[in-house]
């Protein structure tokens, strides 16, 4: 119903003659009308909306289990080194669920998420109905799309991810300030980078879900993941600010953040709306 | 919620998404862009890059992508459009000038390559950074000592320009005015520069026939140059380390600073020979200012200790004065002075 109303809002701001324009276009296009009345009619839509969900994934970025709060708030790593948060984006590409017999992806997905911005730590597609186990996506932006010229929406190369000097997408960006570090201003700035060969820093995340995730027809799920920024300084390979406040070349230290960055995601809630 | 009622508003918001679609017909006209072909001179290989593939190539697309070209709206204070370091009469490259000048009365770090041929590149810059011929203009757009602009800010003064929303529409249908439009626009332009009319081209049809001094720089050129200036490009696109010492100025490492490996030090793109005598000075720093110059280091300037330098450089080229002004005779021979007055590519009016 609420399609309707803002079809209804829109005829307002439109002038008569556009109007009139509107009238006259939907009389030539009526057999076009009339024919999606008709297949309305043998394809019941109850029936196509039986098999698919909706699938709303909710990133929620955190810092040893609270919320992550840009710029005031101070948070120390695994090595004692405080620091703030200024910054934090990354790429989630091509995510999807699956279970033993079935895997269900989104279509061309590419999702900027961005602590600055509320409204790019969820978003949703449609999923078939039935209970998964799995959800799964890529960290950073798969390769072909590094190399393929200019890209749009979230890829676009203004959304400041994108290297000018050295074609490609930053995967993970997190920058800050931190005592703990002997660069100018006491920057600390990590751009995760690199699509080719040993440089590679794309990650393959799967988590697995302890509550099955059930995707009913015509319903909306919503996976709450949690991102814990400290597992950047220490999940299997210990990055320390004070060693390496600075991160902007793709390398080995890259990809040595990239694994950590992997590891910093899990399911926290599953709710069936 | 009842079938019937369902339908009914199905067809509803249905009838309402052709209006609304029709809405934007009126308002922007027909979208009917002149189809072009890329056309690759008799005899030349495939071009390595497919670069229109997901961009065809339209006679309006390339008419804005050469009115973006020559735009100085692109840079932060207007003094910098692409055509201020890659001038046509240098077979656009910039001409007489080792480093180009960029905002801020500040110098690039690199010689400005020309642009032609681009279509047989998969990877551009001197060190091969870029990828693809489209998110190319994003660097020296965005670099503070070139065009020093951010995309956002060049996307606004465009979209308050009253040209450039209907070149848009005519371009790409509709009138949005985005990076992807504007980078696409200037891929048709630059990818479609071909140069393939100098003499050495008339010479290989039978049209014209080389002295004796150009006949004799042209085997010269065979037995010494064309292992990395391969026919008909004059380049194999590869990077090579070609014995320069490095420039402690710039301190520049070339291909390694891309890959980080220590067997890249000192390696750069090969650079196609045409139109070379339009695109002095020579090499990445701009240090040679003439073919002599440059011919007389791979005679005896190469700084033969470098660990990565090029094995077709080990062997010495022992050419006396004549050979050494012969093959620069045979090197004129590949200006193309249809390129450089090629209306079709100049500053539109």
């Amino acid at each position: 119903m609420q399609s309707l109303k803002k079809t209804g809002r829109r005829y307002h701001g439109m002038s008569n003659q556009q109007t009139y324009r509107q009238y006259f276009s939907l009389l030539l296009n009526l057999p076009a009308v009339m024919g999606a009345f008709f297949l309305l009619n043998f394809t019941s839509p109850a029936e196509t909306a039986m098999k698919t969900g909706i699938l709303k994934i909710t990133l929620r970025n955190t810092v040893n289990g609270v919320s992550l709060v840009l710029n005031d708030s101070l948070y120390t790593n695994v090595f004692g080194e405080s620091y703030s948060v200024s910054k934090f984006k990354y790429y989630i590409s091509n995510p999807g669920v699956k279970n033993s017999m079935l895997q269900q992806k989104e279509k061309s997905g590419y999702h900027l998420v961005d602590a600055t911005i509320p409204v790019s730590q969820n978003f949703s597609f449609a999923v078939k109905a039935g209970e998964y186990n799995n959800l799964f996506f890529l960290l950073g932006v798969d390769s072909a799309h590094n190399c393929s010229g200019a890209q749009t929406g979230a890829l676009d190369p203004m959304n400041d991810m994108f290297w000018t000097w050295n074609s490609g997408y930053v995967m993970t960006k997190l920058e800050g300030r931190s005592t703990a570090s002997s660069s100018i201003n006491q920057r600390m700035e990590y751009h995760i980078g690199g699509y080719k060969g040993k440089d590679n820093v794309l990650q393959q995340v799967s988590l697995a879900a302890a509550v099955p995730i059930v995707i009913s027809a015509g319903k909306t799920t919503e996976v709450i993941i949690e991102t814990d920024i400290s597992k950047w300084w220490q999940a299997g390979n210990p990055v320390s600010i004070k060693e390496t406040p600075i991160c902007t070349t793709p390398g080995q230290l890259a990809k040595k953040i990239s694994i950590n960055c992997s590891r910093m995601f899990m399911i926290r809630s599953v709710r069936n709306n | 919620m009842r079938p019937g009622l369902t339908i009914l508003i199905l067809l509803f918001i249905t009838g309402s998404f052709f209006m609304i679609g029709a809405g934007q017909h009126d308002e922007s006209g027909p979208f009917n862009p002149t189809w072009l072909e890329l056309k690759i001179p008799s005899g030349w290989p495939k071009p390595a890059a497919n670069i229109f593939a997901k961009n065809r190539l339209s006679e309006q697309g390339f008419q804005l992508g050469r009115k973006l070209f020559y735009d100085g709206r692109l840079s932060k204070d207007g003094n910098f459009p692409c055509a201020s370091c890659h001038q046509q009469f240098a077979a656009f490259a910039n001409y007489e000038h080792d480093f180009s000048h960029g905002f801020n009365n500040s110098f690039t770090k690199r010689n400005a390559p020309s642009l032609f041929n681009l279509a047989w590149m998969t990877e551009l810059h001197w060190d091969g950074s870029i990828n693809h011929i489209e998110v190319q203009p994003l660097a020296p757009l965005t670099a503070p000592n070139e065009m020093a602009e951010n995309i956002d800010s060049v996307l606004r003064k465009l979209r308050k320009d009253t040209a450039y929303p209907k070149l848009f529409k005519a371009a790409f249908g509709t009138t949005e005015i985005n990076s992807q439009r504007m980078l696409k626009a200037l891929a048709q332009f630059t990818g479609s520069i071909i140069s393939s009319n100098s003499k050495y081209d008339k010479v290989k049809k039978g049209e014209a026939v080389f002295t004796p001094n150009e006949e004799n720089g042209y085997s010269i050129f065979k037995n010494n140059c064309a292992g990395c200036h391969k026919e008909p490009l004059f380049t194999d696109n590869s990077f090579r380390n070609n014995g320069l010492p490095l420039n402690i100025y710039t301190n520049d490492i070339g291909r390694m600073k891309i890959t980080g490996e220590k067997s890249d030090s000192l390696k750069f793109k090969v650079p196609s020979l045409r139109n070379v005598a339009l695109t002095f000075p020579y090499m990445h720093d701009g240090r040679f200012y003439s073919l002599g110059q440059v011919v007389d280091h791979y005679v005896t300037g190469i700084q033969t200790d470098q660990p990565n330098l090029d094995t077709l450089l080990k062997k010495r080229f022992p050419l006396n004065n004549r050979e050494k002004n012969n093959l620069v005779y045979f090197l004129y021979t590949l200006t193309d002075t249809t390129l450089v007055k090629d209306p079709r590519l100049s500053q539109p009016k």
